[in-house]
């Protein structure tokens, strides 16, 4: 599996960070109050005289108007509002400030939520260089990213908490975010909005590398599939091919070109398997082939029965996919 | 229904104490009939009351064991005690059974037990349409957890957000039956509004001026005029939830022009709502019982009945923060920024008002007064984070993670369910007589304070951590796996507390000690009457001087039984008269004649528990299930001779 950050009070990026500032300020105010109000409790509990249901009600009181308790209310209340606004405040120029970080240059994605996973779509000024991959994103550090969101069945919802808020995805409509990574590394993220059965397993990762790293990854990934030149490989090409796999697949530069599943041109560069259910491993490959059911229950993915050799081939293409 | 041996120009007058003859033929014409027709028949407001309670209780119990199993599957990474399919059944239900089944109604409950005592009256306003409003509640839950034990459970969550709650993505009955449920209580909960609103208006005790009224009553009145503008708009989005699903509407799919945000709009224009409808009666609890429990009157009542209007306006003001995911316009966001946290300060009058109370009284550290104090350290919290939540950017971030799951539990189980366990250890004996056990009580309490914390505590640093809500099962290595042990730890801990809770209650149905009229020394006249109180609750109206006319007169036990209040007297004891009094300043006004038990409310809400059923499968049930609703409401108002000759003979000015 891999190594991951995922932790609204780490962050690696400035949207993330401008959230945490807001939560450091509104949580000191909010621990001040609090404390405040239990020991105004307490001393009420320490200092009153004890009584029992015979004890005489102070009804005398009723009569008073108690000016003293009555200007300590007020005064109370007016503090309480008086922070209260200050936190409205806080929160509305933190709003803004996430608003106007720059754009400039960035790189845009094309993030579609499914059931359960995500299908993420680098767009390119030129089209020729736009390329798909799923439940792994890669983005350059310091570089802002624009996410445009949308959602192929039900409600998801998008979060990656080292480096910004959650948005959600929504069918018929399209939202934006944007983050950006400061700092090399592997940010977990996933489905925040449940979405049915498997919603518990529908991670991704954020990759994020410096701009020559990730200029490397990104013209791998606009390569189509490179053709098996072993026999074992070939033979498990062939297998994908007219087994149920390639009604759902797709391998760019072969005839699977389905879209109901993830795309699998680079599949054996990914760190995880299944929206980040399984490590991407030989063995778990082959447990998720072989009964996808028992890993992810009500997955959309059906099993696929294989003699034991040909599951190895099988494999032993997806992992020329790199 | 007529009783034999009615003289319709009967001149038996109530107006003396228990035992007289005409005390007597009060408690006879009051009570409900005998038998099992004449249970099904009942239409005391204590009867249903009592039923009510129970069944609320027995839901809120089922609602705990579910949680119990959800935290059992999390208790580990990977747990395979419950898979996907039951996990989500699981918290669907439980969210909807905690808040459509338990919640609300438990504390509509409370009132139809408690306002007409607190008022001074002998019956609730339409005892008929509240035993049909507890009738078809009962039914609504019922047919929402048959359909759970028979496999079929909703799994959709308690938010039942379209599209996955709709036809393509939830195919089956399980949301068709949820929705139906969904229409099914909310309607019971409009007509205990519309029943509390009546009473509190007309049938006050003489005397009880508005500004006199007790602060649970007011609670109550606020909270019912709440849930008759949140509770249409769920109904309306239930409606259309199962037109889309029944007849093929597209209300909600956007593949044909329909919308999937209208439903959250709608949604939580009740659903936020919802939440002040289960915390201000539990501020009515405090407001009732920190004054007793301090042996003084409360501390700004004028800005106790203010705070608790500006609440409910407010609260439908907010709706949208629980959608600032959704992508909203900037300047909408700061707007419901604002206005969710300004909810906030009446809160805070409240709060103050209590702490100046405490601060000015003799204390009589009794279990009901703990459960206050567990109120003031949870619920304020709760609040706290609550801010933190009404913040946009805070929001992004811990929206839909354990954070929140943490927050609605620090509120609605330290506002609502600490107030209302409190309420229960106050109002036992006037219910039944006896007290509960002082050492058990304490016991509770601690179990469960302590629980609540060890449970929901480390759930804030969850959600900080990243884990999202509503997941069957999570990795190992993710940081999660100690505080998950914990908080399940903690959730069987609160488990235990409320197992001792039922022990307590049901050994001191017996074994309690005898109550009196006023065991803890209040101000407020249920505890004027007898415990429990006789059928027709008074036995002479009493007439009120002040806000809390028990301390303002002679105490009653120094008097004997009956406390030595000017009272009414002169109302029929042989037949179901009632004094009603005016909206303002509570004077004599109408005597009314109160209808007799009858079972045609309990048939009713068989016949629309039919229809409802039957609209599940076709929506033909529609068409066919209303002859026999129909029927069953004909039979209901069809006019009684014998009854209306008695009305007649009453008919005077008073
Ligand atoms: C008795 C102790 C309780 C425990 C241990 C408990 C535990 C839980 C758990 C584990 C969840 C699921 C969180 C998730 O997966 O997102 C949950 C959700 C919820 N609980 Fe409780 N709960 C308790 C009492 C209550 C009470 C008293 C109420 C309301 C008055 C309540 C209202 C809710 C609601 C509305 C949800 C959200 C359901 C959803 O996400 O659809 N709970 N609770
Ligand atoms: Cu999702």
């Amino acid at each position: 599996m891999m190594e991951a950050l995922h932790d609204v009070l780490a962050p690696f990026g400035p949207q993330a960070a401008h959230v945490r500032e807001l939560w450091l300020l509104t949580l000191a105010v909010c621990t001040v109050v609090f404390a405040a109000v239990l020991a105004a409790l307490l001393f009420a509990l320490l200092r009153a005289p004890r009584a029992n249901a015979q004890s005489p009600p102070g009804l005398s009181d009723l009569g008073r108007p108690e000016p003293g308790k009555r200007r300590s209310v007020i005064a109370a209340v007016a503090a309480s509002t008086l922070l209260l606004l200050a936190l409205i405040a806080a929160s509305i120029f933190t709003d803004r400030a996430l608003a106007r970080l720059s754009t400039e240059g960035a790189l845009r994605l094309e993030v579609t939520a499914h059931q359960w996973w995500w299908e993420v779509r680098y767009v390119e000024p030129n089209v020729a260089d736009s390329f798909i991959t799923a439940n792994e994103i890669h983005v350059p550090t310091g570089r802002p990213v624009i996410v445009t969101l949308k959602a192929d069945d039900v409600i998801h919802s998008f979060w990656v908490p080292s480096l910004a808020g959650k948005k959600d995805l929504l069918p018929g409509r399209t939202t934006t975010m944007n983050f950006r990574a400061d700092r090399d590394g592997v940010y977990r993220g996933q489905c925040a909005e449940f979405c049915g059965s498997q919603h518990a397993l529908m991670a991704f990762f954020v990759v994020a590398d410096p701009p020559e790293r990730y200029a490397a990854w990104a013209a791998a990934q606009r390569r189509t599939a490179s053709e098996p030149t072993e026999s074992q490989p070939m033979r498990g090409r062939e297998i994908f091919m007219r087994s149920s796999c390639a009604m759902c697949h797709a391998i760019d530069g072969t005839t699977a070109q389905a879209v109901r599943g993830p795309n699998l041109t680079h599949v054996a560069s990914r760190g995880t398997l299944a929206a980040g259910a399984l490590a991407n491993t030989p063995e778990d490959l082959k447990r998720w082939i072989a009964d996808p059911q028992q890993i992810k229950p009500g997955t959309y993915m059906p099993a696929t029965r294989l003699a034991p050799e040909e599951m190895d081939a099988l494999v032993g293409y997806l992992q020329t996919l790199r | 229904m007529n009783r034999p041996g009615h003289a319709p120009a009967s001149r038996l007058k109530d107006g003396t104490g228990p035992g007289s003859p005409e005390a007597a033929a009060l408690d006879a014409t009051w009570s409900d009939p005998p038998g099992l027709l004449g249970w099904l028949a009942a239409v005391n407001h204590k009867s249903i009351a009592r039923r009510f309670i129970v069944t609320t209780f027995c839901f809120f119990v089922a609602g705990g064991l579910l949680a119990v199993v959800m935290r059992l599957q999390l208790a580990r990474p990977g747990s395979k005690l419950v898979g996907p399919d039951l996990y989500n059944q699981l918290f669907t239900m439980h969210g909807s059974t905690m808040m459509f089944l338990f919640a609300v109604p438990v504390m509509q409950a409370v009132a139809v037990y408690l306002v007409p005592l607190m008022l001074g009256t002998r019956s609730i306003a339409f005892p008929r349409l509240n035993a049909f409003a507890y009738w078809i509640f009962l039914f609504g839950g019922l047919m929402l957890y048959v359909v759970f034990v028979l496999g079929a459970g909703p799994d959709a969550g308690w938010f039942s957000y379209v599209p996955l709650a709709g036809p393509d993505y939830s195919p089956g009955k399980r949301e068709d039956f949820w929705a139906q449920m969904i229409t099914f209580t909310e309607l019971s909960a409009l007509l205990e509004a519309i029943v509390v609103i009546t009473t509190v208006f007309k049938l006050r005790a003489p005397g009880m001026t508005l500004n006199r009224i007790p602060l649970f009553v007011w609670a109550m009145l606020v909270t019912a005029f709440m849930v008759l503008f949140a509770m249409p708009s769920v109904m309306l989005a239930s409606t259309m939830l199962i037109m889309d699903r029944l007849v093929g509407s597209h209300f909600f799919n956007p593949a044909e022009g329909g919308d999937v945000v209208l439903w959250q709009h709608l949604f939580w224009f009740f659903g936020h709502p919802e939440v002040y409808l289960i915390f201000l009666p539990g501020l009515g609890f405090l407001s009732a019982m920190i004054p007793t429990f301090a042996r003084r009157p409360i501390f700004g009542y004028t800005a106790m009945v203010l705070s608790l209007i500006a609440t409910a306006f407010l609260a439908f003001g907010l709706w949208v923060h629980h959608m600032f995911a959704v992508n909203l316009p900037e300047l909408g966001k700061s707007f419901f920024t604002a206005a969710s946290m300004l909810i906030a300060i009446p809160s805070a009058v409240q709060i103050f008002c209590w702490l100046a109370t405490l601060w000015g009284g003799k204390l009589d550290f009794k279990t009901p007064l703990l459960f206050v104090l567990g109120f003031f350290f949870i619920l304020v919290l709760g609040g706290m984070t609550g801010i933190m939540l009404a913040s946009v950017p805070l929001d992004l971030q811990v929206h839909d993670s354990y954070f929140v799951v943490a927050h609605l539990h620090y509120v609605l189980i330290g506002g609502a369910v600490f107030p209302l366990f409190g309420a229960f250890y106050y109002w036992y004996p006037k219910i039944t007589g006896r007290l509960m056990s002082e050492r058990l009580g304490r016991w509770n309490f601690w179990l469960f304070f302590i629980g609540f914390n060890v449970a929901f505590f480390p759930m804030h640093l969850l959600g900080l951590k990243g884990m999202p809500r509503r997941v069957y099962t999570y990795q190992a290595g993710l940081g999660w796996d100690a505080m998950n042990m914990v908080a399940t730890i903690g959730a069987l801990t609160i488990a235990m507390s409320v197992l001792l809770f039922i022990v307590n209650a049901a050994r001191s149905l017996r074994h309690g000690a005898p109550a009196g009229a006023n065991p803890w020394g209040a101000g407020t006249l249920e505890w004027a009457t007898e415990s429990p109180p006789p059928p027709c609750n008074f036995h002479a109206i009493p007439v009120v001087h002040g806000r809390d006319p028990l301390w303002e007169h002679p105490r009653p036990e120094a008097e004997g039984a009956q406390p030595a209040f000017t009272h009414v007297s002169g109302l029929a004891a042989d037949t179901r008269e009632l004094l009603a009094t005016t909206v303002l300043d509570a004077r004599p006004d109408l005597r009314l004649n109160f209808p007799d038990p009858t079972i045609w409310p309990f048939v009713s809400a068989v016949a629309v528990t039919a229809l409802f059923i039957g609209s599940v499968f076709t929506p033909w049930a529609v068409v066919w299930g209303s002859i026999p609703i129909a029927i069953a409401l004909t039979a209901w108002f069809w006019p009684d001779r014998a009854e209306t000759s008695v009305h007649l003979s009453l008919e005077r000015k008073p």
